[in-house]
């Protein structure tokens, strides 16, 4: 760690908080943006303009706001879970009523120039609240069924309004970032075990209540070849796109699959398929290799933590920013049916990328407060 | 108290986190392998599939081969077709540009109704014609004001013309849009699957189709996911496809078609040396440019019902009694029998009667006494009646099948019709009835079951005419053909016939006195025939015969007239078949007369003709 603090200290001012900053995980995290600069570059045909260019001063942005957050006390972040978890819930109910509408959904809300996501900030604030919750909870509280109760309730409320909007994707990853939490808090894996198999047995319900375009998705996922030219068609065109980049790909700006438009949505959902196109697998796998590193010091941050909130609250954001990034490539090599998950950090898209910043921000904060004294009864 | 709970729970967290490291370690691996599975395993396949989509065949069309007349003269070529294609994307309005074209060219409400809808239909990036077949003044006007005309492209296409338009509307034939039946029957030639393809439909256009087409080349270009085309990767040549030169004389064909004067009718030249035909025609005829461009159904029906049948092609198909014109075929017969010579007399008293039957010569009160020169000059019918009874049906229709008939002659002609040379076993086998003898003596004028071509009767009179070999008539040049064969009938047989046909035209008595051609160098041979299509009764011929011009058009007799000449070394063979004309002296010989006169006036040489044989130190 940064020479000239104490290994067990918390760091005092904004100098000493710096220097305990981990720079070499904000390192690989400009490292990924940067290869997702270079593929935005390339999908404009060779060109840093539209996207790369707003991208670059999106992550900039956010970058700024990053290092905001993590010189913040933890402890203040703790202390406003609540709130922020109730004015995001808050958020989620207002799309209800006056939210935008897009491609069939309501998602959005805008205040004046800004379109903000709501489900976005839930998935922070849902991680935040319920390591804030487990952060309270004994062992033995953590595993009566009673505790369970409210914790529940958080998930439930949230993932039921963006089922609603209707947005199946980030419901369920709503669900399973929530969920992720109750695992590492300690809940019994017998308790997962039920919910699971009643899970399974919800499923004929579940399958009446979906729309026909979600439905389309899911049956075009286990046979992609049942419309060629319709729903079938993103994901054949991304397998072959895939494939055809081979080993080494077929250079950069030389993908044809990406650049004579055959595959859609290549500066968003899709934008993986076309980089491992253009640098083949080396480069596919390179990018996984990045995602990794990212992941291992979230891992590091969270167990070497000294409080309960701040190891739930690392390991827990991690843990969504992995979805995100297995869904994603599951989704562009056809492992998971299509469902609009951007690909973290690469993807063109301002929301996503300021979400996941924050939460980076909220996993640095953990790292420099990790010594912080915080009892389990607080208030 | 706090201290120790919280070390409960952080071994819990740990195992827990390790536990979902562990997991996610497993997804990243099934990643990975999903990637290795894409882009190693199966990457040849997704990179064909790549291949596939992103590169486009096109064929590109060979130019069609021409066909040409005996001197070069192009009777089916391919025309610059100067259009104008409009480009969606290239323009604010369709509209507004299509209505400043129509400032400079008229686009018909139809037509501006059929390219807005195109545009609707259609990628904004592909052009869709707008007028075609513009002339080269209105293309060039078009082209001076084309900044003012957003949108709108110039292009040169090509087409096929038919300069002589009606006049070899059934020789060459016509080109049309590939039908299902031609892709089904097609040699799975993928031009046949370019849209705006043509081949030929009948005639020449579609029996030398395979030589006339040629062989497509191709354009391998990378297209994007709508289909625009980016680059061009690589590109093949074709091979045009081979001119076709005829034997036909196009002017002499024209000739002909205004010698026909728009009767149903048909005119046959042929040269008697090389069997070169030299004009064959069919009238009325119909203009193969429109089959091209696309027939309208009214045009169709218009041409299908009309009962001259213009679309028939009647010097090859058209089927006919020979009439009188028969009759050398029957003293051929009767000579090489040795039943009746030169010198065989009979008298005519205009009637002929065979049991219970009487058969009538065409002069009412007889020729009185007549031998075969008399009979086949004056065209007596109780002369070839007696010896047609003498020779039989068997040994007419040997001689009339040497001479050209009951058979198909051009192997390179769809739709021909090979006629009808009838025998005792052919009535047996399609009818089921024996013959009788009474037919032997109508087929000795003939009539009855008989019917054979222009074509057929034009090549028997150049088999008269030529005498050694048994002339095979063509119409396409520079084709290995079959030496002929011999013909077989001795000259002196031949002479006897020849100079009745002399007499025909040149004769005190000949029946086409009238046409004889006063130039002693081009002296024409010939003989008239007027064959009956429908039975004349017996209370009819009492009541008299009533006069051609008095019966419907339909009833009337059909004119036939066969020529020769010059008389001492005859060059070219002429036969005529007028539908329902009435005589074969009055309305065919006129017009072979006419068709012979410009064959003269056309011929190369002028001067009298020299044979092959009549070269210096040769002598026939």
């Amino acid at each position: 760690m940064a020479a000239g603090a104490r290994d067990d200290a918390v760091p005092v001012g904004i100098g000493q908080k710096l220097m305990a900053l981990n720079w070499g995980m904000v390192l690989v995290i400009a490292l990924v943006a940067s290869v997702g600069f270079a593929m935005l570059y390339s999908a404009a045909g060779g060109s840093i303009e539209p996207w790369a260019l707003r991208q670059i001063m999106r992550f900039g942005m956010g970058i700024c706001l990053l290092l905001v957050i993590a010189l913040i006390d933890i402890r203040f972040w703790m202390r406003w879970a609540w709130p922020i978890y109730g004015v995001a819930l808050a958020m989620v109910v207002a799309v209800e009523f006056v939210g935008s509408t897009g491609m069939g959904a309501t998602r959005w809300l805008s205040f004046g120039p800004i379109n903000l996501q709501p489900s976005e900030i839930m998935k922070i604030a849902l991680i935040l609240v319920l390591a804030r919750y487990f952060h309270g909870r004994s062992l033995d509280e953590t595993r009566r069924f009673i505790w369970l109760l409210p914790p529940l309730l958080l998930i439930g409320m949230p993932t039921l309004l963006v089922l609603k909007q209707p947005d199946l994707g980030t419901a369920m990853l709503l669900a399973a970032g929530g969920s992720v939490i109750l695992f590492l808090a300690g809940v019994r894996l017998w308790k997962f075990g039920f919910a699971f198999v009643a899970a399974l047995a919800a499923l004929p319900v579940g399958w009446s209540q979906l729309h026909d375009y979600q439905k389309g998705r899911i049956l075009t996922f286990l046979d992609p070849e049942r419309d060629p030219l319709g729903a079938g068609y993103h994901i054949l065109q991304s397998k072959i796109a895939l494939g055809s980049g081979g080993l080494a790909g077929k250079g950069f700006l030389q993908g044809t699959q990406s650049h004579l438009n055959f595959l859609p949505e290549m500066r968003t959902d899709f934008i993986f398929t076309m980089l491992a196109e253009e640098i083949g697998m080396v480069g596919g796998l390179g990018l996984l290799l990045l995602y990794a590193i990212i992941l291992t010091y979230a891992y590091v941050i969270g167990v070497r933590c000294r409080h309960q909130f701040g190891r739930l609250l690392a390991v827990g954001l991690a843990s969504n920013f992995f979805l995100y990034v297995f869904i994603n490539v599951g989704m562009v090599t056809g492992l998971l049916p299509v469902v609009g998950v951007p690909l973290p950090l690469i993807s063109y898209g301002g929301t996503a990328m300021l979400s996941l910043l924050i939460g980076f921000g909220l996993i640095l904060s953990v790292s420099i407060h990790r010594n912080a004294e915080i009892p389990r009864t607080s208030n | 108290m706090r201290e120790r709970i919280d070390k409960a729970r952080h071994p819990v967290f740990t195992r827990r986190a390790l536990m979902l490291g562990g997991m996610k370690a497993a997804l990243f691996a099934t990643l990975a392998g999903r990637m290795y599975y894409l882009q190693v395993i199966e990457a040849d396949q997704y990179r064909m599939q790549a291949d596939e989509n992103r590169i486009n065949l096109r064929l590109l069309a060979p130019p069609r081969g021409r066909v040409l007349d005996r001197h070069g003269l192009a009777v089916a070529t391919n025309r610059q077709n100067f259009r104008v294609v409009i480009v969606p994307e290239q323009t604010r309005s369709v509209e507004a540009t299509l209505d400043r074209l129509n400032a400079i060219v008229p686009v018909s409400d139809h037509e501006r109704a059929r390219v807005l809808r195109e545009a609707a239909r259609k990628r904004s990036f592909v052009p869709i014609s707008v007028v075609e077949n513009l002339t080269w003044e209105e293309f060039a006007r078009i082209n001076i004001r084309s900044p003012e005309l957003p949108g709108i492209q110039l292009d040169v296409g090509e087409t096929r013309d038919y300069p002589f338009g009606d006049d070899l509307a059934h020789t060459v034939g016509y080109v049309a849009p590939v039908s299902e039946e031609d892709l089904k029957a097609g040699d799975g030639d993928p031009l046949l699957e370019l849209p705006g393809f043509r081949v030929g439909k009948r005639g020449i256009e579609r029996s030398f189709e395979a030589r006339l087409r040629g062989v497509a080349g191709n354009q391998r270009v990378e297209v994007n996911a709508f289909g625009r085309v980016i680059r061009e990767l690589s590109r093949t040549e074709g091979h045009p496809g081979e001119d076709l030169h005829l034997t036909i004389d196009a002017r002499l064909q024209h000739e002909c078609m205004s010698a026909l004067g728009g009767e149903s009718a048909s005119a046959v030249v042929m040269d008697v040396e090389t069997g070169d035909v030299l004009a064959m025609v069919s009238s009325p005829s119909f203009d193969p440019n429109a089959f091209n461009v696309g027939l309208s159904s009214a045009d169709w029906r218009a041409l299908s019902s009309n009962t001259r049948k213009p679309l028939t092609d009647k010097s090859i198909a058209g089927r006919y009694p020979p009439g009188s014109t028969f009759k050398m075929v029957v003293a051929l017969a009767a000579m090489e029998a040795g039943v009746a010579g030169p010198s065989h007399r009979i008298f005519c008293n205009g009637e002929h009667k065979l049991g219970n039957h009487t058969f009538h010569c065409w002069k009412r009160w007889g020729h009185g006494w007549v031998d075969m020169l008399e009979a086949i000059t004056q065209s007596c019918d109780i002369w070839f009646y007696d010896v047609a009874k003498r020779v039989g049906v068997n040994r007419i229709a040997t001689m009339a099948e040497r001479l050209g008939m009951g058979q198909t002659l051009l192997p390179d002609v769809s739709g021909e019709s090979a006629g009808l040379v009838p025998t005792a076993d052919w009535k047996e086998a399609a009818i089921g009835e024996p013959w009788q003898q009474g037919e032997t003596l109508i087929l000795g004028i003939g009539q009855g079951f008989i019917l054979t071509t222009p074509l057929q009767l034009a090549t028997m009179t150049a088999r008269i005419a030529n005498g050694r070999v048994a002339v095979m008539p063509r119409i396409v040049r520079g084709r290995a053909i079959a030496e002929p064969k011999p013909l077989g009938i001795p000259e002196d047989h031949l002479k006897h016939v020849r100079l009745g046909m002399d007499m025909v035209v040149n004769g005190e008595r000949g029946t086409a006195r009238q046409h004889q051609i006063r130039d002693e160098n081009w002296d024409m041979a010939g003989k008239t025939g007027t064959a009956q299509v429908r039975r004349i009764s017996r209370a009819e011929r009492e009541a008299g015969v009533k006069k051609n011009e008095d019966l419907e058009w339909r009833s009337r007799d059909h004119a036939l007239f066969v020529a020769y000449a010059p008389l001492d070394r005859p060059r070219y063979a002429v036969a005529v078949v007028i539908e329902h004309g009435g005589s074969g002296s009055g309305a065919a010989a006129p017009v072979a007369r006419r068709i012979m006169m410009e064959a003269m006036r056309l011929d190369p040489l002028r001067q009298r003709p020299v044979s092959l044989a009549d070269t210096p130190g040769g002598k026939i």
